[in-house]
């Protein structure tokens, strides 16, 4: 890994080409992705199509509050990650820092209501299984399938974006980066900006469709 | 391309410090060399091959007798199963992209490694992980589902190591994709100067879109597979039917990666006959642009067919119409290829070296396995034929007959690259002949056999087919034969071969530029690319006898 | 030793399958004639050690290309217009055949023909006429595949799927079962016995029970209680089934179905997934109480019904 007194790794010739291939490396990683939430997304829309009623009177036990927040955190998150970039291409490497520990703590916001209406869902018995609220309807089961897994996974995505945003911190604060060499923050945002528009699909399919009918 | 042999001069009168030259333990398994780990690749995939080969080997002398009686049901039924996760997975998709495509690729564009060296390392060991967990389930009993995976015998029904096993292909599925990116950001970005898109090696053109079916199929097969794996884990799953699931998503899913996945397998095979094509003919390859965009085209009208895996499966025959249509236009490009090759043999200056003997055993095995596929595509054929042997057949000469024919030619061609030493030709030239003859002995009776209602995967059969099956193992045999030569051969050059020459074979590409084996960074300087590919002047005749044998 | 080329052919679509084939074989023996001879020639005429000038070639390669992809296109659309329309017809059962029921279950076949007659791994059809068989499996997906017929339908769990034949030719086939389905798949097979018509007459009285299939399915009517609500009610207000089959249903929220088989079985193991309109969610599931082979009498029994007139409604 390129550090400060070095950042243009062997293989490349100029620092530009470095930054291209890795943003690239990020755009490719990102499709493939898209993909594998695509497989769940297709999953999903496959069987609201079938069970329309089903997942109509599902997607009414979701919490809709818990999620509307959880929208408006992650959505605020982007915001300080896109400034967290700006201030990078400006070598602003203090504001990078505070940008980058606001968006963790946005993210670690955004974990902790994920957990609290996990716990909301075991108390309504929402998790499918032998303990299933309604456990004569399975299609309602099969929306829930869909709630946990693709919630669980975005999760997961959240993690990982942690741990990126933190190694980015830590890096900014050793000084490994410059005007010149910034891109891994830029990278970490193309990241971050995903994870936030899988929720933008997630929010509405899980908690908004077919509410009131 | 006229800098070649001074360069070449330079390099084997002062050879530089190769590539091999670290000898610890510790230097290979935390080497970012592309090189090596193309090497350890290789040696892990013949590794896994092995097993795999020793697994249908048992198979095929249990299959002499209708009733055999050397394995009970489950045990066959763990060992297709077993063949086919080990071959599909762990030998036929990284074969050529992960081991050759990984020493090659950036030495072909003129690049110093390829442009994510720690995850191309990485992705050798969630590679290793992936095996270790499929060995593992194996060794803790096995898993009787078939490579398919279909629910819900895997999610309800089987009470094998199913988890197991589908952890050990999801961690596996991970590798694919690292090695996609690195790929196709290495021949995006790291090119050697003047080497514009269409005066790339048609070996690079094949593995780019080997590279994009890995990024984008293999995330798919990840989410199916975690999905069974949560059915199965809490027995409440969107693939089971008693919950208004279809299983039948689950075959969608698992061939929407599949499919392609066999493409994954043969592009690469293609681009290296196109290489090996040219290098015994001494001429450019006919029609580069045609045999570049035939890659592309496959990988992508390759996405649309999947469902002519399931034309029996109870989807709707309109589907199944789309499907056909799809199928039959996929055989285009890949014809476009065969007529192409066969076009570069014209006026060309032929030699049969081991290699160009593989590649023309590619395409005759090739051509039929494509031919068969139009059976297969043709709906009304597809539904007496499919799930039989006809099936078995015309899959292994694609991927068998196809990839590894490929895989093989390649090896041989790179091998004084990789190994720095010449192997013996005349034992490499009688493999591929009995390679070429105990394959078609092994496969060819299996579509009469297919046709005449053989269902796949039975280990007890009706007593007509038997003298097929008979047929079928003698010709296993002499196939056995014909992979177990070149892995003795080969070893043995590794201490007793020829050193070779930076160039062996007088061919273009600048991977033949640097010397054999090449140093740590490739290059010394970085290349210049001025012309196209296979720019094979009356310069480059070489004496009729070719250089190994001098 | 014999050493057959093609299985028996028992059926006129297996005849038209075969055909086919036969075309396929001649088209690929062709393309690898038009690959191979100039390979050949090419291999030997221009080997190592004869050195020939490269000329410039006396055509553009374009046009070589073009050809080489327009003419096999045209080809493979041709092949594909022939085996389509044979598939359609496979997969469109006539108006009129005999009905059979298969339930598949590790490992074995269960049929029960409309008559009533029932067998386990046979099937016994007459020549001449269009057999139709309604399958479901109990468990996984199994295939039920008579080579002799060139005819593979897998066997969904959850659904039914159809697959018809008209026998010509009497004898006894194999039956196998083509998709993988667990330890004793290679011994889940069986036979298909042809007969001519006056034997499958005789066989078929040999053998008859007291009740036909929808018979069967009115007496479980009454056992799993269904009578009571769907017959005369007064309690509980629930559609009466009579000349409910085949025609549509709309349904709560809008949507339209037909009242199939898949319909009456989603109905009696899943009633709350498709309520009828101007009904309410009160029926019990019938999940786990009901076999797949109960089932396919029940809906025979309400299949009969289908040709009667619903009786007025009782306030």
């Amino acid at each position: 890994m390129p550090d400060a007194r070095q950042p243009l790794a062997e293989q490349f010739a100029t620092l530009p080409q470095q930054a291209e291939a890795s943003r690239l490396g990020m755009w490719a990683f990102l499709c493939s992705e898209v993909m594998f939430f695509g497989g769940l997304f297709l999953g999903y829309i496959i069987y609201r199509h079938a069970y329309p009623h089903a997942f109509a009177v599902a997607s009414r036990e979701t919490d809709v509050l818990y999620g509307t927040l959880n929208t408006a955190i992650l959505l605020t998150s982007s915001l300080t990650m896109a400034l967290a970039v700006f201030a990078s291409k400006e070598g602003q490497f203090k504001e990078v820092r505070h940008f980058l520990i606001a968006t963790i703590l946005l993210a670690i916001a955004f974990l902790g209501v994920k957990a609290l209406e996990y716990t909301d869902d075991f108390h309504k018995h929402l998790f499918p299984g032998p303990m299933f609220a309604d456990a004569g309807e399975p299609k309602t089961q099969l929306f829930f399938m869909f709630y946990w897994m693709m919630t669980s996974l975005h999760a997961l995505h959240v993690i990982i974006g942690i741990g990126l945003l933190s190694a980015m911190t830590v890096r900014s604060a050793k000084n490994h980066f410059s005007a010149e060499y910034h891109n891994p923050i830029e990278i970490t945002g193309l990241y971050w900006h995903f994870v936030d528009i899988v929720w933008i699909f997630l929010y509405p399919l899980l908690y908004l469709i077919n509410r009131h009918s | 391309m006229n800098e070649l042999a001074p360069a070449t001069h330079t390099h084997t009168s002062a050879p530089a410090e190769s590539y091999l030259d670290e000898h610890t333990v510790r230097s290979w398994l935390l080497t970012t060399d592309h090189k090596r780990i193309g090497v350890l690749y290789l040696i892990s995939i013949v590794f896994y091959f092995l097993v795999a080969a020793v697994a249908v080997g048992i198979m095929r002398i249990e299959l002499l007798h209708p009733h055999g009686t050397l394995l009970l049901n489950e045990t066959y039924n763990k060992l297709f199963t077993l063949h086919g996760v080990l071959m599909v997975w762990f030998f036929l998709i990284p074969s050529i992209p992960s081991a050759l495509g990984n020493f090659i690729i950036p030495i072909m564009i003129g690049a110093r490694d390829v442009a994510f060296p720690k995850l191309n390392l990485l992705s050798w060991y969630l590679f290793m992980i992936g095996g270790g967990f499929v060995l593992y389930s194996i060794m803790i009993g096995g898993v009787d589902t078939g490579w398919t995976f279909y629910t819900p015998f895997s999610s309800t029904y089987s009470n094998t190591h199913v988890l197991t096993m589908v952890f050990g292909v999801f961690i596996a599925g991970f590798s694919s994709i690292l090695t996609g990116l690195n790929f196709i950001i290495t021949i995006h970005k790291m090119r050697a100067p003047g080497m514009r898109w269409f005066r790339m090696p048609l070996f690079l053109w094949s593995l780019y879109s080997t590279s994009i079916i890995l990024v984008l199929a293999t995330p798919v097969l990840a989410i199916t597979l975690l999905l069974m794996a949560v059915e199965r884990v809490w027995g409440i799953g969107i693939f089971d039917p008693r919950l208004g699931g279809d299983p039948i998503l689950f075959q969608h899913l698992f061939w929407f990666y599949s499919h392609p996945a066999v493409y994954i397998m043969v592009l690469p095979s293609m681009g290296v006959v196109s290489e090996l094509m040219a290098a015994f003919t001494r001429k450019e390859v006919f029609g580069y642009e045609w045999v570049a965009g035939a890659s592309v085209a496959i990988a992508v009208v390759g996405f649309l067919v999947w469902g002519h895996h399931m034309f029996v499966s109870s989807q709707s025959i309109y589907a199944g119409m789309v499907f056909s249509i799809l199928s039959f236009i996929v055989a285009v490009p890949s014809g476009i290829k065969v007529f192409n090759w066969t076009a570069t043999l014209y006026q060309g200056s032929i030699s049969f070296e081991t290699p160009m003997i593989y590649a023309l055993g590619f395409i005759g095995l090739f051509a039929i396995g494509g031919l068969t596929g139009l059976f297969l595509a043709a709906l009304a054929v597809d539904v007496h034929v499919t799930d039989t042997y006809f099936v078995v057949a015309h899959f292994h000469y694609i991927m068998v007959g196809g990839a590894v024919m490929g895989f093989m030619g390649g090896l041989h061609y790179w091998w004084p690259k990789i190994t720095g030493r010449l192997y013996p030709e005349a034992f490499g030239r009688l493999a591929a002949i009995v390679t070429f003859i105990g394959f078609n002995f092994t496969f060819f009776p299996q579509f009469v056999m297919g046709y005449l209602g053989m269902p796949r995967r039975y280990h007890n059969y009706a007593p007509e087919f038997q003298v097929y099956h008979v047929l079928s193992t003698a010709g296993a045999s002499i196939l056995g034969i014909g992979y177990l030569l070149p892995v003795i051969y080969l070893l043995w050059s590794l201490r007793y071969g020829k050193k070779a020459p930076a160039n062996p074979w007088h061919a273009t590409g600048l991977e033949w530029q640097t010397t054999s084996p090449p140093p740590k960074h490739n290059f010394d300087e970085t290349p210049v690319v001025t012309g196209p590919p296979y720019d094979y002047t009356e310069d480059f005749e070489p004496k009729p006898s070719g250089v190994l044998h001098a | 030793m014999k050493l057959p080329f093609f299985p028996i052919a028992a059926s006129h679509m297996a005849e038209r399958v075969d055909r086919l084939y036969l075309g396929l074989l001649l088209i690929s023996a062709f393309f690898l004639a038009l690959i191979f001879l100039p390979m050949l020639y090419f291999l030997f005429k221009y080997r190592r050690g004869k050195m020939l000038s490269h000329r410039k070639l006396k055509f553009a390669t374009w046009k070589l290309e073009v050809i080489w992809t327009l003419i096999p296109l045209f080809m493979l659309l041709c092949l594909f217009g022939w085996a389509a329309t044979i598939y359609y017809d496979e997969e469109r059962p006539p108006a009129r055949t005999l009905e059979a029921f298969v339930v598949a279950k590790q490992w074995m076949w269960k049929i029960q023909h409309a008559e009533g007659n029932r067998e386990i791994n046979e099937l016994h059809v007459p020549t001449g006429q269009a057999v139709k068989l309604t399958m479901t499996s109990e468990d996984v997906i199994h295939s039920f595949y008579i080579p002799a017929m060139r005819l593979k339908q897998d066997v969904v769990p959850g659904r039914y799927v159809t697959e018809w034949f008209e026998p010509t030719r009497p004898g006894t086939y194999h039956l196998f079962c083509a998709e993988f389905c667990g330890a004793d798949h290679s011994l889940m097979g069986g036979n298909i016995v042809v007969m001519k018509p006056a034997d499958y007459q005789a066989w078929l009285n040999a053998g008859r029970p007291v009740d036909n299939l929808a018979a069967t399915g009115e007496h479980l009517f009454r056992e799993f209680g269904c009578s009571g609500c769907h017959q005369n009610s007064t309690v509980v207000h629930a559609p009466r089934l009579e000349g409910v089959f085949g025609k549509p249903v709309p349904l709560q929220g809008g949507a339209i179905t037909t009242a199939d088989e898949q319909y009456i079985r989603d109905s009696i193991l899943l009633p709350a997934s498709q309520i009828a309109v101007g009904y309410s969610n009160v029926m019990p599931s019938y999940t786990g109480r009901v076999s797949e082979e109960q089932l396919i009498q029940l809906i025979a029994y309400i299949k009969s019904l289908g040709n009667q007139t619903p009786p007025e409604e009782t306030k």
